[in-house]
């Protein structure tokens, strides 16, 4: 499979991702009518950061839903949402960040968009990373937890306070078709458009701020990384510590060193930049005396 | 590197999801994502 990603490169991941984001968000009378589908597929967590009041989804976004669940203390619907993520995460870890996103894919378009020179990273990347950690214990967990009214109910703190996605993916989309919606928007929604703005600028110079720094979910995703069954091989006979691959990967992982960090969104472009073919994707054959290491 | 200890905890970690998942559904746990997906998230757009 590594072989095959390597053949594609990231034109095929594109593909993916554009055919993926239609395929979910594919209810276009929504964005005409200014209204959401009510099918029962909405049942369905879809893997991504995908606002289930984009005019257009046709799924449940996996992390409203389990603020959702936690909020109304539903024991059922935690073990259905956070049973969904622990076995994609087991699967393909943080793969669903680089490949079947929809907000991930916005950043990796903006970037796209020339600019003087790119940043590695942000000032501060060292410390800013363990911000969606925070987020994710903090604005995902146990405020909606915790934090009830006098019904015992809690809200959906993230998506209420922070989430960019539900900005751009609903907010915007219905502010712009609804009159009735437009004239209810207050301090808030001001709130989180000044959010979305900053990332979506920060998106040109800077490689996916919003999954590096701020995202609950590639959080959630990343701790998966280093033992989920498609990871990242370095096969040691073969590489020789150049750091091409590092310098390939837009999130900077020294992928040659820790080649399953949590930050990994599994892009594959590293795969592309290794002039000795020392990367593969698990699994995959052993071939005579070669030495593999996971790290 | 035993293919146990290479596979060994993915594989666990699937299975728990997938009874966790399975569970879940069983017991009713979609219909509280749905009553919540089709219903337009305030929270979501910015009105609170």
């Amino acid at each position: 499979m590594g072989n095959v990603i390597h053949a594609l490169g990231q034109r095929a991941r594109l593909l993916v991702q554009l055919g993926w984001t239609a395929l979910s968000n594919g209810y276009v009378q929504g964005f005409l009518g200014g209204k959401i589908w009510r099918g029962d597929s909405k049942s369905l967590c879809v893997p991504g950061l995908n606002c289930y009041s984009c005019p257009g989804a046709l799924g449940a976004c996996p992390l409203g839903s389990l603020q959702v669940a936690l909020a109304t203390h539903s024991g059922r619907a935690v073990a259905y949402v956070l049973g969904f993520l622990i076995l994609i995460g087991a699967v393909i870890g943080r793969g669903v960040c680089g490949w079947l996103c929809p907000f991930g894919l916005v950043q990796d378009l903006l970037h796209k968009i020339p600019f003087p020179k790119k940043w590695r990273k942000l000032p501060g990347d060292r410390v800013l990373k363990w911000v969606k950690y925070l987020l994710l214990a903090g604005f995902v967990v146990l405020l909606p937890l915790f934090a009830v009214d006098a019904f015992g109910q809690g809200t959906t703190w993230f998506c209420k306070y922070v989430c960019p996605s539900g900005t751009l993916l609903a907010g915007w989309p219905l502010a712009a078709v609804n009159e009735s919606l437009r004239g209810a928007l207050g301090w808030l929604f001001t709130w989180k458009s000044a959010i979305l703005v900053v990332l979506i600028l920060l998106s040109i110079p800077v490689y996916r701020p919003f999954c590096r720094y701020l995202c609950p979910l590639g959080a959630l995703y990343g701790l998966f990384n280093p033992v989920s069954l498609v990871r990242i091989r370095v096969v040691e006979d073969r590489c020789v510590s150049c750091g091409a691959c590092q310098s390939a990967c837009g999130l900077d992982v020294p992928v040659w060193q820790t080649p399953n960090s949590p930050e990994c969104i599994r892009c594959g472009a590293c795969f592309s930049a290794c002039p000795h073919g020392a990367l593969s994707l698990s699994p995959r054959k052993r071939v005579h005396s070669e030495k593999q290491k996971y790290r | 590197m035993s293919k146990l200890r290479r596979w060994g905890p993915g594989l666990v970690l699937a299975a728990v999801g997938l009874v966790l998942l399975l569970g879940g559904l069983g017991a009713g746990g979609a219909s509280v994502v749905y009553t919540k997906a089709i219903n337009l998230c305030l929270e979501c757009v910015g009105i609170g």
